[in-house]
């Protein structure tokens, strides 16, 4: 149960990393870094579920019959594509922040503001 | 044509968008090009809401590819209502854009917003015309990714932190519903909506379904600013360029509405949400919590959008609450109240749009005597926060009715009541502006001051009329509400 579901505890285990970090941490990149680690780890569940066991790659060939789910593999590419323009519109507005307020911290960010 | 129309409502926006930078230098023929893109949306989702009205569901394949394999956009009764709100408050919106986007923004910005403005559109109306639960995360993030950029063009920097808190929970949000999605389709093997709601009652019983489930809600709920996940909401409203937090206003939390409608009604069914799931209660107690937390905060506030953007969470309060009845009528409540709040809250955010114009500010001691130097914007906005309390002859009305109606209903008296006291405190808020336009001295010398331009004031004087008209005229909004809510309690075991 434990080893044999290995897979999904390490799904869990870099979501939660992930998840972690963009609470806790109050630096702008370090948050985002923590959100690709949390999208990542989805990423991973979903490859997951496309292994079908003793499956090959889903190309027809004539002495294979068990392929693997290719449809999760689809839908992740999207979802990586989704990813990588999140993360370059966080860096991009991250950028924008530090030349409006002269900082990336929250901490900072949020004294300015309430001052002004 | 006719037989594409449910696929031609999602691609005119999406193939326009990037076309507008061939008209980069001319940021006015862009105004133009956007509004005529956004008017043809709105004319086929005329003609979808027409055509489904009289011959039933329409099912589009994409690309030929028969579903479940396939694709399938899939335009119901509620499809098309939502459909409509969603094309026609752009449009009008739209139409006031040219005269603020120009005096709130740089010229070489102004190209990008309508760009921007129009992949949104695409997004919210790909979300309500896909059937496929996976495309449904795909156009979330087309419309989402565009609305960050699109709050980041507001002036003030506080624009750009209020954007990267909504980037970060809206992510948060939409991985949720990602993980929602995998978790079913790990079940049942399909991405179908329909599909999806055969074959989920038969694994109904496991804890990979109930963590689905969780996922799925709670993602959503981030997404339509349900307290309390509604942080990111008041300030991204408040710094974002006026005429994108009219449009948003009105749109983007319908969009989340129908989504938490379509997954716990059409495709988890009611029995599992509300029966197996205490998701009754809990929509009950997080409605009137947002309800009243929300008008509260509204009151002590300074900024009048963020006074708005406050009611804007109350407002979904009496959605959810309406959700939360259960009953073929709770659901109509909240659809009609659905279309009434796009209607309020376009009319009063442009009108906030007019004096942001006129003034370069919409803090409250900036609108002392605003009533005599702008009376016609002013004059919108008291009519508009009227149709937000539920005075009778407003569309406000007519949704407050059918909520405590629906309440009622079930027996909840005591849920009546706090509506009825909820709109109260709706009159508090309203008052506050109410007194600084009208009741205190000007700070702005006289004739200084001129009332808006009336390209701006057109389209909010007719939404305020179409506040009036549906208040009186119910047939559109109540009849269409009534036959989708039915039709999915009919469809629902």
């Amino acid at each position: 149960m434990l080893i044999g579901l290995y897979n999904y505890w390490i799904v869990v285990a870099l979501m939660m990393l992930g998840f972690f970090i963009i609470i806790a941490h109050g630096n702008l990149i370090k948050k985002l870094v923590g959100l690709s680690i949390f999208q990542t780890s989805v990423f991973i569940f979903y490859i997951s579920v496309a292994k079908v066991e003793g499956g090959s790659a889903p190309i027809l060939a004539a002495d294979t019959s068990v392929y693997s789910n290719p449809l999760p593999h689809v839908l992740i590419l999207t979802a990586i594509v989704v990813g990588i323009a999140t993360t370059a519109l966080g860096l991009a507005l991250t950028m924008r922040i530090n030349e409006a307020y002269g900082s990336i911290e929250e901490e900072i960010i949020q004294k300015q503001d309430n001052q002004s | 044509m006719t037989l594409h129309l449910p696929i031609l409502q999602v691609i005119v926006p999406l193939i326009a968008a990037p076309l507008c930078m061939f008209l980069k230098q001319y940021p006015k023929a862009v105004w133009l090009f956007s509004l005529l893109a956004s008017a043809l949306t709105l004319l086929i989702s005329a003609l979808l809401l027409q055509q489904v009205l009289t011959s039933g569901t329409i099912i589009y394949e994409l690309g030929g590819w028969q579903p479940p394999w396939g694709i399938e956009y899939r335009i119901d009764q509620l499809n098309a209502y939502l459909l409509l709100i969603i094309s026609a408050i752009s449009t009008i919106v739209l139409v006031a854009a040219q005269t603020s986007i120009e005096k709130e923004l740089e010229s070489y910005r102004q190209s990008y917003f309508y760009m921007l403005y129009l992949l949104s559109l695409a997004g919210m109306l790909g979300i309500v015309a896909t059937a496929d639960a996976f495309n449904v995360f795909v156009f979330l993030e087309i419309s989402s990714l565009s609305a960050y950029a699109l709050i980041a063009l507001g002036k003030d920097r506080r624009a750009l932190w209020a954007s990267y808190q909504y980037l970060i929970m809206g992510t948060v949000g939409a991985t949720f519903i990602l993980i929602g999605i995998g978790l079913m389709y790990q079940m049942t093997g399909t991405l179908n909506m329909n599909d999806l709601a055969q074959r989920l009652p038969e694994v109904a019983e496991t804890r990979t379904v109930f963590v689905a489930f969780a996922f799925t809600v709670v993602g959503i709920c981030l997404k339509l600013a349900l307290f309390p996940l509604h942080l990111w909401l008041p300030n991204a409203y408040a710094y974002a360029p006026s005429i994108v937090t009219a449009f948003f206003a009105a749109t983007a939390t319908k969009v989340a509405i129908y989504l938490l409608i379509r997954f716990t009604f059409s495709i988890f069914g009611l029995s599992f949400s509300f029966t197996t799931l205490p998701l009754q209660t809990l929509f009950l107690l997080l409605g009137l919590l947002g309800v009243f937390i929300a008008s509260m905060t509204a009151i002590y506030q300074n900024n009048v959008k963020h006074i708005f953007a406050y009611s804007s969470v109350a407002q979904v309060g009496y959605m959810i609450v309406g959700l939360s009845v259960g009953s073929a009528l709770g659901l109509t409540a909240t659809l009609i109240h659905l279309f009434n709040h796009a209607l309020m809250k376009s009319a009063l955010f442009l009108a906030l749009a007019a004096v942001m114009y006129r003034i370069g500010s919409v803090q409250l001691n900036q609108f002392h005597g605003l009533g005599r130097q702008m009376p016609l914007t002013m004059a919108a906005i008291v009519v508009g926060g009227l149709s937000l309390v539920g005075v009778p002859l407003t569309v406000g009305f007519v949704s407050k009715w059918y909520l405590v109606l629906a309440v009622i209903e079930n027996g909840w008296w005591h849920v009546a009541l706090l509506i009825l006291l909820g709109s109260l405190l709706a009159i508090i808020y309203l008052w506050k502006i109410v007194e600084a336009a009208y009741f205190k001295p000007p700070v702005h010398e006289a004739g200084t001051i001129k009332e808006a331009p009336y390209s701006i004031l057109i389209p909010v004087w007719v939404l305020i009329f179409a506040n009036l008209y549906f208040g009186i005229d119910t047939r559109l909004s109540v009849e269409v509400a009534q036959s989708a809510a039915q039709s999915l309690f009919g469809v629902a075991p």
